[in-house]
């Protein structure tokens, strides 16, 4: 009987203590300097509200602690669809004036690896940019940090929530720097092949209604016309191999 | 002895543990997307063949536009500033040609600084990925309109092709005679894409001379 109680004992802690390295696993630490944060080339700076309710409108299965907004959207309840969130929200320059609108596709991806800190999503942003052009940054996110951060203290507290400061990188890919791709639309953006990273600062979370205090940030990188006799070597040429070939858009600086 | 031997047990217990969590977290897969059986024919030219179509009003999840009084959904805050006076936005679920929703679907138009018109339409098929298609404004004969995909993400990456848009209007009975009702019918897409392992370079809707 003992030694049943014992390998039930060594089972459980075995268990428990597989589940804390997949929670703590430091080597599932995403670097905190994103390559298009450091590039020299012009950039462009999108904010906006990391908060649902913020949102022109945010919907989702309807089950999930963030609730859809404005509270009559239709929902995502339909198999094929149900895991999927869907925001339509203003985006504001550096100088806090709006300076678009944002639609963010963004689905669980079948990618997601716990043993190795992956919790994926797939997302697509779709910018409109009034008098500039449109865009669509498509990007791979790895929300583990997020979750391993903010929502599981959160639901730890007795209180049920999570205040701090944290600033992370959303996005992991596909670029092979872990930047998402950036393709142009129209405008001045038509020609555009770049690449792009979304982080997201959070001060609040709850576990009843999510992010309570959070921005959200977009940043897209712009190369700017190459220097005669020196290589190209923008971000772009390392976001996908189908898009190398893609002219390079002369663009100003936001 | 004894004591020693369970020692031994729980430490076989705790490996017995870890390998077990480390091996459902492996093996069971913790998302897994809902697929409807793609229905897909392929053009004798080359290339597939799909068709999504969209029942409005009832798959509208988005009307957004300045000024517009019917915009959905009920308590929508459209922005009144200038900037997007000419902007209209809408969200919809996009169905298959067997009538199940697949996925989501936007649809912008604007006016551009050029004095065109910009419509573009992303999908987002979450088993799939998305396509970004940028349509040319002037409506061709049959009150088609037709674009070219400019960006695909995963299934869609490696993709060419075109898409086109049409409305088609619900038919409804009015003392005998059957005429369209007002706003409601359906949009469809057809969407003929092609593996390619370039992108299309000619697709830019600023290259197009007859804009």
């Amino acid at each position: 009987m003992k030694y049943l109680l014992a390998l039930l004992l060594g089972i459980l802690t075995g268990g428990l203590l597989a589940i804390a390295i997949v929670v703590f696993n430091p080597l599932a630490a995403a670097p905190a300097l994103s390559p298009v944060e450091a590039s020299d080339n012009d950039l462009i700076v999108l904010n906006y509200s990391g908060v649902a309710e913020d949102a022109l409108v945010h919907t989702n299965d309807g089950e999930s602690s963030v609730k859809p907004q404005p509270a009559r959207v239709q929902q995502l309840w339909e198999p094929a669809v149900r895991q999927t969130d869907l925001t339509v929200t203003l985006l504001s320059d550096a100088r806090n004036e709006p300076a678009g609108l944002g639609i963010k596709f963004a689905s669980w991806s079948e990618s997601t690896k716990l043993l190795s800190g992956q919790v994926m999503v797939d997302s697509l942003w779709y910018v409109y940019m009034p008098e500039r052009g449109s865009f669509v940054v498509g990007q791979q996110e790895n929300r583990f940090e997020y979750f391993r951060d903010i929502v599981l203290p959160a639901h730890w507290s007795s209180s049920d929530s999570w205040k701090g400061q944290w600033r992370g990188n959303l996005t992991s890919g596909p670029g092979s720097l872990g930047t998402g791709v950036v393709a142009g639309g129209s405008g001045e953006f038509a020609d555009l092949r770049s690449a792009a990273i979304e982080t997201l600062t959070a001060r609040a979370y709850s576990t009843e209604s999510g992010p309570v205090a959070a921005e959200g940030q977009l940043t897209i990188e712009v190369p700017g016309e190459p220097v005669p006799g020196e290589p190209a070597t923008d971000l772009a040429d390392t976001a996908s191999p189908a898009d190398a070939s893609a002219p390079v858009a002369a663009t100003e600086t936001p | 002895m004894p004591r020693f031997n369970v020692f031994k047990t729980f430490i076989a217990g705790l490996l017995l543990g870890i390998a077990i969590v480390g091996g459902v977290l492996y093996t069971v897969p913790v998302v897994n997307q809902h697929r409807e059986a793609s229905i897909i024919s392929v053009r004798t030219n080359g290339g597939n063949a799909e068709i999504f179509r969209i029942s409005v009003p009832m798959d509208r999840i988005l009307l957004g536009a300045a000024g517009d009084a019917a915009a959905v959904p009920p308590g929508l805050e459209w922005p009144d500033d200038v900037l997007f006076d000419d902007l209209n936005a809408e969200v919809f679920k996009l169905r298959n040609a067997r009538d199940a929703v697949v996925g989501v679907a936007s649809r912008v138009a604007a006016s551009r600084a050029d004095g065109g018109v910009l419509i573009e339409w992303v999908l987002h098929v979450p088993a799939r990925g998305s396509a970004y298609v940028t349509m040319r404004p002037e409506a061709l004969e049959g009150g088609y309109r037709s674009g070219d995909l400019r960006h695909g993400t995963r299934e869609f990456l490696s993709l060419n092709g075109t898409m086109t848009e049409r409305w088609v209007p619900a038919r409804q009975r009015e003392g005998g005679d059957e005429t369209g009702a007002a706003g409601q019918g359906q949009i469809e897409l057809e969407v003929l894409f092609v593996a390619e392992d370039r992108p299309n370079e000619q697709s830019s809707n600023e290259a197009r001379p007859d804009e």
